[in-house]
């Protein structure tokens, strides 16, 4: 390490942590105009030209509202909740590579890093509907346990097919793996897998689910939970674990594009770089708030039943059907 | 096992459709209107409070014939007039409607003889005090109107 290693991470980090609160107070606002015009409506239009400065209106109200924290509820945990949301969203995009040389911590266990600190969030989610001693928490947390673990199976076995395919765990190895035009990337990666779009859909799918998204918001599900865990949190407190959840979605959709979708590669040949990666990954957000905006909730069996008799199965086929390709070309 | 594998490409499938209509409806224009910034045209037929219309000079077509307050089922009008110097008819000096107590039955329109009144298409009629009701001016109702025009 030489003596400006610190001092790049010590921008890295800066840079970063604009970047994630900049995405979540304008996904917000992308989230909401977006949700407009699926409906044909307009969305914000009010605060500042075409409602662009809706989320700086909602920063400032949320921060200036008082933090309680409810009677008989366990304080210490109350507060840590959000705290520990937060920061392994921050930490997963240290290892992000946005491009060739733009990535904070070019480690060889990149991939097992990275879902360490996204799955993260399930305990501050249950920690945070626990601890606040509220019939919506205890229900919103046990269903995000169980939601979890059900979707990080078929997420992992979709993980283990991509790995067999690009043959390392460094995500700046995997995306170097899909270089050149686009059929070259994993999505296209039909010699060694002819499944490798219905891999992609399951990833989504269960992105999706790990991201606590709509059609599988079962920890928020606001018409029968209030908020879930969050029905106690109040100003920004709420605020952490909102800017959390995008920071999530982008990490999600950022993984997608790396493991996918061939990272900062050109699927043109032109312009390479962090524009591309950028791209790729608003195309990917665009199609999460699509989803959202179309399908309803699935009921929770439902969401169980689709992980355990449906993913699972089809990402166990394609995880040895790419075994057995590999082996044999 | 058939079964499954029809219900899941079937079920995708299915999820694409949907996908496909709210993309369709993403490119579309908006259809909501944003009501204090824009509004909707009342249609021709909306009933309001009575308005006076008037004759090209500006004056009501009023003759205070007193026949819309003999037609009021609710008798929430009140018409008074007078005879100028060398004028055939009446003028209107006062014309008061009660509207807590109008039905907008439109009976005063249909016998008025001159189309001197007409629904309004008023409809921005929010008070915090009933009174502002008890008594609708139509005579300086019109004069504030022949002043917006002058303007």
């Amino acid at each position: 390490m030489t003596a400006a290693e610190p001092i790049r991470l010590l921008l890295f980090l800066v840079g970063v942590a604009t970047f994630v609160g900049l995405n979540a107070a304008y996904l917000v606002w992308v989230e909401r105009k977006g949700a407009g015009r699926f409906q044909r409506r307009a969305g914000p239009t009010e605060v500042g030209y075409a409602g662009l400065l809706q989320p700086i209106a909602d920063a400032g109200k949320l921060m200036s509202k008082q933090l309680i924290v409810p009677p008989g509820a366990d304080r210490v945990l109350f507060r840590l909740a959000p705290i520990m949301m937060m920061p392994p969203a921050i930490m997963a995009f240290a290892l992000l590579p946005f491009s060739e040389s733009l990535v904070g911590i070019d480690m060889n266990v990149g991939l097992i890093a990275l879902f360490a600190f996204s799955s993260f969030n399930v305990i501050a989610v249950m920690l945070a509907g626990w601890s606040s001693r509220n019939k919506y928490g205890i229900i919103s947390a046990a269903r995000v346990v169980s939601q979890n673990v059900a979707y990080e199976i078929p997420m992992m076995l979709v993980i283990i097919t991509v790995l067999m395919v690009s043959g390392t765990l460094s995500l700046t190895a995997i995306v170097d793996g899909q270089s050149g035009a686009f059929w070259n990337w994993n999505l296209f990666a039909l010699a060694s897998n002819p499944l490798m779009p219905v891999t992609f859909i399951i990833f989504f799918i269960c992105m999706l689910s790990e991201t606590n998204r709509a059609p599988f918001d079962m920890a928020e599900a606001e018409s029968e939970l209030v908020a879930g865990a969050y029905t106690e949190y109040a100003g920004m407190g709420f605020g952490v674990f909102f800017m959390a959840e995008y920071a999530n979605i982008v990490i999600g959709c950022a993984l997608a594009v790396v493991l996918f979708l061939g990272g900062w590669h050109s699927p043109v040949g032109v312009f390479p770089g962090v524009f591309w990666f950028l791209v790729k990954l608003y195309f990917m957000v665009f199609l999460v708030i699509w989803v959202r905006w179309t399908f309803p909730r699935t009921q929770f069996y439902g969401l169980l039943n689709l992980s355990w008799k449906i993913l699972i199965p089809i990402s166990i086929f394609t995880l040895l059907l790419s075994a057995v390709m590999i082996k044999l070309v | 096992m058939k079964n499954i594998f029809k219900e899941v490409v079937g079920g995708f499938y299915t999820l694409t459709v949907g996908m496909g209509i709210t993309l369709r409806e993403f490119f579309r224009k908006p259809v909501t209107v944003h009501y204090p910034r824009e509004s909707l045209k009342m249609p021709e037929r909306y009933r309001s409070h009575l308005i006076f219309t008037s004759n090209d000079d500006g004056s009501s077509k009023c003759i205070a014939c007193n026949l819309c307050v003999k037609a009021c089922p609710t008798d929430c009008i009140i018409v008074d007039g007078e005879k100028k110097e060398g004028e055939k008819k009446k003028s209107v000096t006062k014309y008061d409607l009660d509207f807590t107590r109008c039905s907008l039955c439109g009976a005063c329109v249909e016998v008025c003889p001159t189309d001197a009144i007409v629904f309004s298409k008023r409809y921005n009629l929010a008070a915090t005090d009933r009174q502002q009701f008890h008594i609708i001016d139509l005579c300086r109702d019109l004069e504030e109107r022949n002043k917006k025009k002058a303007q």
